[in-house]
């Protein structure tokens, strides 16, 4: 048995039946935001008394289902600033948490068609130099330069009149993500109760929710976070809150293995498509999420044909390839296409949420703040933007540009 | 879902309309006019079951549609 299986093996797993009756914190949801909040409520704050409760196993979600891109070049400063400090605590991550993430900077390519493309690439490129994020504009020749497999006339339909690149583009192991903070959050003492599901909130005289109903019984805690997915308007609606989320599918498939270098991630906004090559080989391709909000996880093949007849013009290589593999995930997708983290409006129950199709990279800065904040019982700086109040201001922080590619 | 029974058209593949949303409808839980005002304008229902939704036959008859889907099987 391998090494790091055994060291799994070894971890203080729960039984849903070891469960405490009262904790000081309960996180909904055993996925990377959970998790990484756990780890650092623990490891930073010294609040150990924590109990993560996941309806299936960890990572079971989204954090098994995302195409493990990491990447800050995001178009407004308030966003940019925190994906920035999220993508460098992802490169100093093994060391933190003593864990191999298969960690590799790769750069992102974002391809323009058009115009209107081009000035976009270029807007954002100027954002991400002004807040200190190393994102260029590049023109089709530099395209050709960084991509050598890229056909930059797009088989003369979809030519790349340029875009941008930013070199901070990584991947990571997204598994190996979310053991490695529950590796962490075991060995302080956190509880990770799995298969076990919350079916409903207990409330206090006051309206303030102060735990958690599950199969196994009542669990209390004065503060209960949910780091739920797609569902997490279902948990809302448990304790009578509003949220502005839809939740829609997003499908991804992977080829059988290129023996060749693919050392870049590429994407493209406008034909809505990303391709990265796997630590095994395999090409792996996603879309846009599917218009309509949708809770079931079944795929379609009009997304394969859509994805891999746009995929292929840009990259012909692709056509001497078979898809192994195709499936679905469920993002809380937010009215804005910005994150909401904190308050709910109702006492006792704090969000992490809104994270669409944008969750994988945020990881490490979403569970650090969320652990500040509910240390702390106030936002810190770098997510004050993010507050759910901001909708009932009318200032939402609109970024879809940016998420046009995950 | 891949095909949608439009009205005038008659059943249709999905790709020809656009999706218009879910019906904006406030539950009576959220009480206050600017309350109930925010909430028209940002918040959804996001129901797991059947959810009343509008959608527009851009490719067809460029009328809008409303029909009730299960979100949980994709069904109408």
């Amino acid at each position: 048995m391998n090494e790091f299986v055994e060291t799994l093996l070894d971890l203080p797993w729960q039984d849903p039946r070891d469960v405490k009756r009262a904790y000081d914190v309960i996180i909904i949801g055993g996925g990377g935001h959970g998790l990484a909040t756990a780890y650092y409520l623990a490891t930073r704050h010294g609040i150990t008394n924590v109990a993560i409760i996941e309806k299936n196993y960890i990572g079971s979600g989204n954090t098994g289902r995302n195409t493990t891109i990491i990447r800050s070049n995001y178009g407004i400063p308030e966003s940019n600033r925190f994906y920035q400090h999220s993508l460098e605590m992802y490169q100093g991550l093994e060391e933190e948490t003593g864990c191999w993430i298969m960690h590799a900077t790769k750069g992102i390519m974002w391809m323009a068609h058009t115009e209107t493309g081009m000035r976009a690439e270029r807007a954002r490129s100027l954002v991400n130099q002004a807040m200190g994020t190393e994102t260029y504009f590049i023109d089709g020749a530099e395209g050709k330069a960084i991509c050598p497999q890229l056909d930059i006339t797009g088989g003369g339909r979809y030519p790349m009149r340029g875009g941008s690149y930013h070199p901070g583009g990584a991947t990571a192991r997204h598994d190996r993500v979310a053991w490695a903070y529950a590796q962490g959050a075991l060995r302080n003492g956190v509880h990770i109760l799995q298969n076990t599901e919350v079916t409903a909130l207990t409330k206090d005289a006051n309206g303030a929710v102060n735990g958690v109903m599950t199969p196994q019984g009542t669990i209390s805690a004065p503060m209960v976070m949910s780091a739920v997915g797609g569902r997490v308007t279902q948990i809302a609606n448990m304790a009578g809150a509003r949220l502005p989320i839809r939740t829609h599918p997003l499908q991804a498939f992977v080829t059988n293995g290129y023996a060749q270098e693919f050392s870049n991630i590429v994407a493209s906004t406008e034909l809505l498509f990303y391709v990265s090559q796997t630590a095994r080989g395999q090409m792996l391709m996603g879309a846009e999420f599917d218009p309509q909000p949708t809770y079931s996880t079944q795929t379609s093949v009009e997304m394969l044909q859509s994805v891999s007849t746009k995929a292929s013009f840009m990259l012909p290589f692709l056509r001497n390839l078979r898809i192994m593999r195709q499936w679905t995930g469920i993002c809380d997708v937010s009215a804005d296409f910005s994150p909401i983290m904190g308050a709910t409006g109702v006492d006792g129950l704090c969000v992490t949420t809104g994270w669409g199709t944008w969750g994988f990279k945020a990881i490490p800065a979403g569970g650090e703040a969320m652990a500040e904040y509910i240390a702390n019982g106030k936002p810190s700086a770098l997510i004050a933007p993010f507050a759910l109040s901001r909708f009932a201001a009318d200032h939402p922080m609109a970024d879809q540009g940016s998420t046009g590619t995950r | 879902m891949a095909w949608i029974d439009c009205p005038n058209c008659g059943s249709r593949p999905t790709e020809e309309f656009r999706f218009g949303g879910e019906l904006p409808i406030v539950p009576d839980s959220v009480v206050g006019e600017e309350a109930r005002n925010i909430d028209y304008v940002w918040f959804f229902n996001n129901t797991d079951g059947p959810m009343v939704e509008r959608w527009f036959h851009d490719a067809g008859c460029r009328r809008w549609l409303t029909q009730t889907r299960n979100t949980l099987t994709d069904r109408v």
